[in-house]
């Protein structure tokens, strides 16, 4: 329960950030792509569940304000969300690099379905400048991103598990 | 739906697969609604309206206050050096400036002798603030604070220092979403001022970075338009209202077919530091009823 009012908590904080702070901090026009931490943060941390619903919230809301179709930008991280999860299973707390792999992968996922769709299916073919000038960049801030926010996440969820293991005692 | 009810002394849970296959449904009927229908989703707009915009509110203050202070750093070093070279200017400038101001008085004449009155002063405006911008980097819609509430609906244009920026897609009673001419997805009617030329106004990514907007299907038969012509948004479309400025020609080529010419054109707004816009109370079709 208190696991699921912080993920609340955290894809409102991520995605308000992402629209307000992380675009006025922006280089070049570029900003970095928060919802895929989270997103891509509670699948492998949690597994396949958490990371679809995250994937699905974020979605949403991007849908809702920045979307032309609603459903799009949710199907997306829906299944970045989903095929984070299986990694569950490989994923150590004190490890960075699977994390750090696995958000780079995500986000250039992402990225390159957001080419594809939104771009290559209407005649934009010049698919060097966008990696060059778009995906690149976007992946690299968002690794440098995710190397302050990841731990902040994981620090949240570690008091939380904490207090629940606390609670659990007292009422043995 | 057996199962579930089996297990309900335990934790209610789905299935992930089966989880992932209801989101994926929810996903593709929504498209689905989108599509198909002329739907809006005005209660879920508004519901998001009322737990994200106030937030989006506060936080992009403090995210341009920072940027501000950012930019500040990065500027002293070359302010310190730049000033040296000014002041040496100073002197030059000043005698240039009794030539300038004697320039300016004339030209001052000159427009009210040709009323060069911008067509669109008539129109009622309202200000608005920019306060969060599109998540992500392909596409560079933003929000603006007023919304129904405040009487603005779908389709009205937005301008900024006396061009077009854009105009409203999406609306909530406290937001609404604006759609930028330099976007990927945004046409635009547009006319050549002296010669009522007509062409199409395309927003681009790549021409983004150099901060222009593309135009195609301009029938030029004689040869008139030249770099430097001011671009108006033509009578022809039916979202944007006649006359109003989008930027001047900066390169133009014929096209391969020998009959249209295209090119690209400078932005009369700047749309890097875009805080402020106008939004316009009246949309094309009102205006025709």
């Amino acid at each position: 329960m208190k696991r699921n009012i912080a993920m609340i908590f955290v894809i409102l904080a991520g995605f308000i950030l992402q629209t307000t702070v992380f675009q006025a901090l922006s280089f070049g026009g570029i900003a970095p792509n928060l919802l895929i931490i989270i997103t891509a943060s509670y699948g492998f941390m949690f597994g396949r569940r958490y990371g679809m619903t995250v994937g699905f919230i974020c979605g949403l809301l991007m849908d809702i304000f920045y979307g032309s179709v609603l459903g799009f930008y949710a199907l997306i991280y829906l299944y970045i969300g989903a095929a984070n999860g299986v990694f569950r299973r490989v994923f150590y707390q004190n490890d960075i690099m699977l994390p750090i792999a696995l958000i780079t992968a995500s986000d250039f996922v992402y990225s390159f379905i957001c080419y594809i769709l939104l771009f290559l299916l209407r005649g934009r073919f010049q698919f060097t400048f966008y990696l060059k000038n778009i995906i690149l960049p976007e992946i690299i801030y968002t690794i440098f991103v995710t190397v302050f926010l990841y731990p902040c996440i994981l620090l949240l969820n570690k008091a939380l598990e904490n207090t629940k293991k606390r609670g659990d005692h007292k009422i043995v | 739906m057996s199962p579930v009810v089996k297990r309900k002394r335990e934790k209610f849970s789905i299935p992930s697969k089966y989880l992932l296959l209801i989101l994926t449904g929810v996903c593709i009927t929504l498209m689905a609604i989108t599509f198909l229908t002329d739907y809006t989703p005005a209660t879920v707009n508004k519901v998001a309206g009322y737990i994200i915009v106030p937030f989006q509110n506060g936080v992009s203050r403090v995210g341009s206050w920072i940027s501000t202070r950012v930019d500040e750093l990065g500027e002293l070093r070359i302010v310190l050096q730049e000033n040296q070279e000014l002041k040496e200017q100073i002197a030059e400038l000043t005698i240039q400036n009794t030539q300038l101001q004697q320039d300016k008085y004339e030209l001052n004449n000159l427009r009210e002798l040709y009323k060069l009155d911008e067509q669109y002063s008539g129109y009622e405006k309202v200000g608005a603030r920019i306060i969060a911008r599109d998540t992500g980097n392909w596409f560079r819609a933003f929000t603006i604070d007023k919304g129904l509430d405040d009487g603005l609906t779908i389709d009205m244009n937005v301008i900024a220092g006396g061009g077009l920026v854009g105009r409203i897609i999406d609306i909530g009673p406290n937001w609404a979403k604006v759609n930028s001419i330099i976007n990927d997805d945004s046409n635009v009617s547009g006319m050549v001022l002296a010669s009522s030329d007509t062409m199409i106004v395309k927003g681009s990514l790549q021409l983004m970075a150099e901060s222009k907007i593309g135009f195609e299907q301009l029938t030029d038969s004689k040869n008139q338009v030249e770099i430097g012509d001011k671009i108006v948004t033509s009578n022809i479309s039916n979202k944007y209202l006649p006359g109003i400025l989008i930027g001047y020609i900066s390169e133009i080529a014929q096209d391969s077919n020998n009959i249209t010419k295209s090119g690209t054109l400078t932005p009369a707004v700047d749309f890097e530091h875009l805080e402020e816009v106008l939004v316009i109370l009246e949309t094309k079709q009102q205006i025709e009823d």
